[in-house]
C-alpha cells in the first residue's frame, strides 16, 4: 500500500519535473474519469452496505458446513459471487470456516468467486467494458471457480470420482 | 445515459435521506448499513484518488505505440506475461483494475490480454496470494493459483476472441 503512494508520487515529481503542461493535463484527466465514475461506484458501495448487514459471517458458516460437498461447493460460489469482501477480511474467515469444519471445496468456490465474480460490481464493469461483455465475463468467471473448486475438492480427497 | 444517471441520483439521494433519519431516530439496522457504507468507502477513499492518478500520468504519458508492442496484436504471449506481471503491482479489488484494464485497451491493448490483467488482478496476484497462504496453508495457496492460472489465461483468450472488435 505504501509503496502505491510512494509509486505515484515519484511519477508525479518525474512528470511535473518533465513538463509542468502534460502534469497538469494527467490530473485533469484523472479527475475527469474519478467523477465520471462516481455514481456507478456510490451505487455499488450502497449495495455492498446493504449486503454485507444481509450476509452475516453466522450466514456464511451455515450455508457452508455440512458433509454434502457438492452443495456446499455450489452454494460457496453463489455466495462468493453476489458479496463483496476485502482480501484481508475473506482470508481470516476462511480459516475460521476451515475450523469449523467447512470443505476445502466450499472455500475454494467461496474465495474465487468473491474475487473473480462479482454482481455487484457489475454496474461498474458495465460502464467500461459494457453490459454484454461484463455479463459473459462474469458467467465464464462463475464456472471457471466452480471448475477450481471441483479441482481442489480431488486433490484434498473431498471429492472422489 | 441521462436517465440512467438521473436513477442512480436518485437512488443514491434516497440512500442518504434513509441514513439521515437512521441517525436521527437511532434505527439500529440503518445505523448499521451506515457504518458498512463508510467503512467501505474509506478503503476506497485510501485507493480510488491515487489509481486514478496513475492512469491520468499514464494517458497523458506512455504513446500508444509503446502499449500496442507490448499489449497489443503482436505481442504475441509475452502480452500475457507481462498482463499478469503488471497485475501483481494492482491494490485494492477488481474495481480498480477495471478503469486500468479500460485505459490499457483504450491504447490498444488486445482484449484478451485486457480480460487477462483483470482476472489475475482478481485471483493470482501474488501478495493476496502470500496472505491466503498465511491464512489457509501454503498448499492451498500454491494449489489454487496453479489451477487459477491456466483458466484465467484460457478463458480470456477465448473472450477476447469472441469480444475484441478492433482485429488486425
Amino acid at each position: 500500500m505504501e509503496w502505491l503512494y510512494g509509486f505515484t508520487l515519484f511519477a508525479l515529481l518525474l512528470s511535473l519535473f518533465k513538463s509542468r503542461e502534460k502534469t497538469y493535463r494527467s490530473l485533469r484527466v484523472a479527475l475527469e474519469k474519478l467523477l465520471a465514475i462516481l455514481p456507478s461506484f456510490t451505487l455499488m458501495l450502497i449495495v455492498v452496505s446493504l449486503s454485507l448487514y444481509l450476509i452475516s459471517d453466522e450466514i456464511v458458516v451455515r450455508y457452508l458446513g455440512g458433509d454434502r460437498i457438492l452443495q456446499s461447493g455450489l452454494l460457496g460460489s453463489l455466495l462468493g459471487s453476489i458479496t463483496i469482501m476485502p482480501g484481508f477480511v475473506a482470508f481470516p474467515l476462511s480459516a475460521l470456516l476451515v475450523e469449523k469444519g467447512v470443505s476445502y471445496t466450499a472455500i475454494a468456490a467461496f474465495t474465487t468467486t468473491l474475487m473473480l465474480v462479482g454482481l455487484m460490481t457489475l454496474p461498474v464493469e458495465a460502464e467500461y467494458f459494457g453490459w454484454k461483455l461484463s455479463l459473459t465475463r462474469n458467467l465464464v468467471s462463475f464456472f471457471i471457480c466452480l471448475s477450481i473448486a471441483l479441482i481442489m475438492g480431488f486433490f484434498y480427497g473431498e471429492l472422489v470420482l | 445515459m441521462k436517465t440512467k444517471k438521473r436513477v442512480y441520483y436518485t437512488l443514491i439521494g434516497l440512500y442518504g435521506v434513509f441514513l439521515v433519519y437512521s441517525w436521527q431516530f437511532d434505527f439500529t439496522l440503518g445505523k448499521i448499513i451506515g457504518r458498512n457504507f463508510f467503512d467501505f468507502l474509506f478503503s476506497m477513499i485510501t485507493i480510488l484518488p491515487v489509481s486514478f492518478i496513475l492512469i491520468g500520468l499514464f494517458e497523458v504519458w506512455i504513446n500508444r505505440e509503446t502499449v500496442e508492442k507490448h499489449f497489443g496484436h503482436a505481442s504475441g504471449y509475452r502480452g500475457y506475461l507481462w498482463a499478469i506481471i503488471l497485475s501483481g503491482t494492482t491494490v485494492g479489488g477488481a474495481y480498480v483494475a477495471f478503469p486500468v484494464g479500460h485505459a490499457l485497451y483504450q491504447k490498444g491493448a488486445r482484449l484478451s490480454i485486457v480480460l487477462t490483467y483483470i482476472g489475475s488482478a482478481a485471483l493470482t496476484r501474488i501478495p493476496m496470494t502470500i496472505f491466503e497462504a498465511t491464512f489457509l496453508g501454503p498448499k492451498f495457496a500454491l494449489l489454487r493459483l496453479g489451477v487459477s492460472l491456466p483458466l484465467v489465461v484460457l478463458a480470456a483468450m477465448v473472450l477476447g476472441r469472441l469480444f475484441d472488435h478492433k482485429k488486425s
